[in-house]
């Protein structure tokens, strides 16, 4: 029976992960570039205040793949992977969520499950830690930035778990509905605690010492000798537009991967009038 | 398929328990370190850490996708 969820689970991660690329390739590829292009503004403004300032300028390095093909081909098999991995994982959750979430049917427990792995996987460590385009994020915090990110993912899915198993013992004392709202309301409360106690990527040492005291690594105006700005600020609407994408394109790979899931699983698991005997085979 | 299985709530319309044995175990842990494995290398690898070494070819191939994802990136 597992074998036949984690088929199922992959592909319609699989599909997940094409939707969420046609997706991106159509929103997110065009928000990329305009921060590629701020970048590059920026990078050649720093260059030309540093020879001004008679201060060795700095080179960019050549990139092993055009942009072409990181924004097609390379945005397309990562995508598409990702969703593969979330449809083995999704799988995985699914079978063991099987009898032991309360009366549920196959195919509401996986929408449950595919919401849970939504919020547990992306959205409530994207609340924290949302997801950024080029330009955002100095290379000398990467290491903790990802620590804390994967953290992040790690608590959210420990917090849901533990949320659901709650909900579970709950449910006897004060029924379904109560139950279920008691979790939700516990598992907010230490998510928010969590997130209020981990640091925000601004407040990282190496950052609070060269930029002082920000909420993120976002770069502000570049400014020469006498404080005029001379490039400005990431621009605020192609982050909130990257952003907002991103999460859509989550959403999408999330709902197909429930949607489509739940059919095979009421075939797979529901009543069948004829035989109870084995479960189908195809 | 393990032998195993049950299917106590095929009738009552709710979801029965499923797994049963090593069997399906060593098939969930094997899943789960694929998808934790695909997880790292498109989100992690050559950006904190590396399994490669000091190469960015995983890193730029992945890069809009690492990016669009949430993971953190330089």
């Amino acid at each position: 029976m597992e074998r036949h969820f984690i088929v199922r689970g992959m592909a319609v991660g699989a599909i997940g992960g094409l939707l969420a690329f046609l997706f991106a390739r159509i929103f997110a590829e065009p928000q990329i570039q305009k921060a590629i292009d701020y970048e590059s503004g920026r990078h050649t403004a720093q260059s030309a205040l540093d020879k001004a300032a008679g201060l060795a300028v700095e080179h960019e390095h050549a990139e092993p793949f055009s942009r072409a093909f990181q924004g097609n081909v390379g945005i397309g098999v990562g995508i598409i992977a990702f969703g593969i991995a979330m449809g083995a994982l999704y799988a995985v959750a699914y079978a063991l969520a099987c009898g032991r979430t309360g009366k549920v049917r196959p195919r509401t427990l996986a929408l449950l499950v595919a919401g849970g792995g939504f919020l547990a996987l992306y959205l409530i460590p994207f609340a924290k830690y949302p997801a950024n385009p080029p330009a955002i994020g100095h290379e000398d915090t990467i290491r903790e930035r990802s620590g804390l990110y994967l953290l992040m993912v790690g608590i959210s899915i420990v917090v849901l778990v533990a949320g659901a198993w709650l909900g579970q013992r709950l449910q006897a004392r004060f029924g379904t509905w109560n139950a279920t709202l008691l979790a939700v309301l516990a598992c907010a409360v230490v998510l928010g605690a969590v997130m209020l106690v981990l640091p925000s990527f601004g407040e990282l040492s190496a950052n609070v010492e060269a930029y002082g005291h920000h909420a993120t690594e976002t770069p502000l105006p570049l400014r020469d000798a006498q404080g005029r700005i001379v490039y400005p600020g990431f621009p605020a609407d192609t982050l909130f537009a990257f952003r907002f994408f991103s999460v859509a394109a989550q959403a999408v790979l999330w709902g197909t991967i429930g949607l489509c899931f739940a059919p095979l699983a009421e075939r797979l698991l529901g009543p069948r009038p004829d035989t109870n005997a084995a479960p189908a085979t195809v | 398929m393990s032998t195993s299985t049950t299917l106590d709530g095929a009738r009552t319309g709710s979801t029965p328990v499923v797994l049963g044995g090593t069997r399906a175990a060593l098939w969930l842990f094997g899943t789960v370190l694929l998808g934790v494995a695909l997880y790292y290398f498109i989100g992690i690898d050559q950006g904190a850490t590396s399994v490669f070494g000091n190469d960015t070819h995983v890193h730029e191939f992945v890069h809009d996708a690492r990016h669009f994802l949430g993971f953190p990136c330089h």
